[in-house]
């Protein structure tokens, strides 16, 4: 049965290669009158339905913006919710226009979406209960390491440290509470997400807050449409020039992360 | 404790998202009942024709719902139907579909299961008192097959709501979802959110599938006697 699914992934790969999406171009857009952004809906600060059931975070602050200028409209953004596991595939079978679901960029990922410019930069750090912290790798050693799926902690333990034990999980809520209920000795994970998370949750400790390489969190568009890819550059780069991701930050991260963190930890110069 | 519990879904319209997300996996696993039922009984019954192409068609059909995960047939008809064919069918839509040939690949072995677990004898006697087919099937074979059947009807009627969860990798936003949007939107202010916000997801889980449980412990009774 593995096999076999393996074998239909595998052609499916090859036809999603061959039969590849060129996507919308801002004119097309513009003409449609709306642009989908693919979000998450629980993943705050970055984001996340509020009691409201209204779209809300960094991703989603940004989102409304690039609306704002692309359509003349915020309200011309239609947020699609998107899960970590299938977040590409909502890119490639053009179920949205723009991926801004906090996606880390990677050479892998780079394969079968095209990434514009960075709008955050991000590592990986490691959050453990306040009795027993964890402050390096070697201290994972004989332990369960809480991941989620698809995600780059994953990927780097996996390749870089595979004789640690890992305990996957799809979504953001299992990952945490299995850390809550003791399943695992820690979580690793994007570092920004464990700043907050720590924050909200006292007895936690981010014990390791960089590990692996600096990476960036960029929009991503279907492979090959470069006329909204270099839309988008232009775009983040006029914004990057105005001050927008500073102010985004104050009124999304802020509060979320505590004073305590520089916005530099996150913000591109 | 329980201020804040209830501070949880007072929030905003929370427990009316919740109670939407519920009434949206409802929707799914009742469309998939229903259309389960209606395809998985015939197919159940050419299961056990003794025409071979038929017989391998059928049984093709069930193996390739049973081997292939259900997650696996979502991602095919949502994303790969879109790339491949462009073809794009709404996600909602796609998860009534895909429930609804699982669920009736599942029932189609059900209904086999139960008709060849008659007596052969009880053909036999039948027609040795000289009822037609028809009579045969509508006074012999059918109500023992439906009573055979109920108990393991009603499990995957149970398990197709509880697999509805599956649908939010392809976007759709069901109760268990919502749940932890909610809690990922909480855990700030009550850190126990989580406790509280599944306590409700079961409950709800629970009055919708208990009386399904009930119910087919009454039939079963019934039928007895």
């Amino acid at each position: 049965m593995k096999q076999l699914t393996f074998a239909i992934a595998l052609l499916f790969t090859l036809l999603a290669g061959s039969l590849a999406w060129g996507g919308s171009s801002p004119d097309d857009l513009r003409a449609a009158g709306k642009v989908r952004l693919g979000v998450f809906s629980d993943k705050p600060p970055f984001g996340f339905v509020d009691s409201n059931g209204k779209n809300q975070g960094y991703d989603v602050y940004l989102g409304k913006r690039l609306a704002q200028d692309l359509l003349g409209s915020a309200d011309k953004a239609e947020f699609v919710l998107v899960e970590a596991a299938s977040r590409v595939e909502f890119l490639t079978a053009n179920k949205v226009d723009i991926i801004l679901a906090n996606f880390t960029v990677t050479p892998e990922r780079a394969e079968v979406v095209d990434f514009t410019k960075p709008y955050m930069k991000v590592a990986l750090g490691v959050v453990s209960p306040d009795g027993s912290v964890i402050r390096s790798v070697d201290q994972l050693k004989g332990k369960k390491l809480i991941v989620n799926k698809g995600t780059t902690a994953e990927i780097y333990f996996t390749e870089n440290h595979p004789d640690i034990e890992l305990l996957k999980f799809d979504q953001n809520t299992e990952t945490f509470n299995a850390l809550k209920d003791g399943r695992g000795a820690a979580v690793a994970h994007d570092n920004t997400l464990l700043f907050a998370w720590a924050l909200a949750n006292p007895g936690y400790t981010v014990g390791i807050d960089f590990l692996g390489n600096q990476d960036t969190i960029a929009p991503a568009v279907a492979k090959g449409n470069l006329a909204l890819r270099q839309w988008v550059d232009q775009e983040i780069e006029k914004l990057t020039r105005e001050g927008f991701f500073k102010a985004a930050y104050d009124a999304t991260l802020k509060d979320a992360f505590g004073a305590s963190i520089d916005p530099g930890a996150v913000l591109i110069d | 404790m329980l201020a804040s519990a209830v501070s949880v879904f007072t929030a905003g319209d929370n427990l009316w998202r919740l109670l939407t997300g519920l009434g949206v996996a409802m929707q799914i696993a009742l469309l998939a009942v229903f259309f389960s039922l209606l395809l998985g009984i015939p197919l159940g019954v050419v299961m056990t024709s003794r025409r071979r192409v038929l017989f391998l068609a059928a049984r093709l059909y069930l193996d390739a719902w049973r081997i292939v995960p259900v997650l696996v047939w979502l991602f095919i008809f949502y994303f790969e139907l879109g790339r491949i064919l462009g073809i794009h069918i709404d996600a909602w839509l796609v998860s009534v579909l895909v429930f609804s040939l699982w669920g009736a690949a599942e029932m189609s072995d059900i209904v086999r299961g139960a008709i060849t677990s008659l007596p052969a004898g009880q053909v036999e006697s039948g027609r040795a008192l000289g009822l037609s087919n028809w009579q045969l099937q509508r006074y012999v074979i059918m109500p023992q097959v439906v009573r055979r059947l109920t108990p393991a009807a009603v499990n995957l009627v149970t398990r197709l709501i509880k697999t509805t969860s599956l649908v939010v990798l392809i976007g759709v936003v069901e109760v268990l979802k919502v749940g932890q949007q909610i809690i990922e939107n909480s855990e700030r202010n009550v850190p126990s959110a989580s406790f509280w916000v599944y306590g409700l997801i079961f409950i709800l889980y629970f009055i919708v599938c208990y009386p399904i449980s009930r119910l087919s412990r009454y039939l079963e009774r019934r039928w007895v006697g």
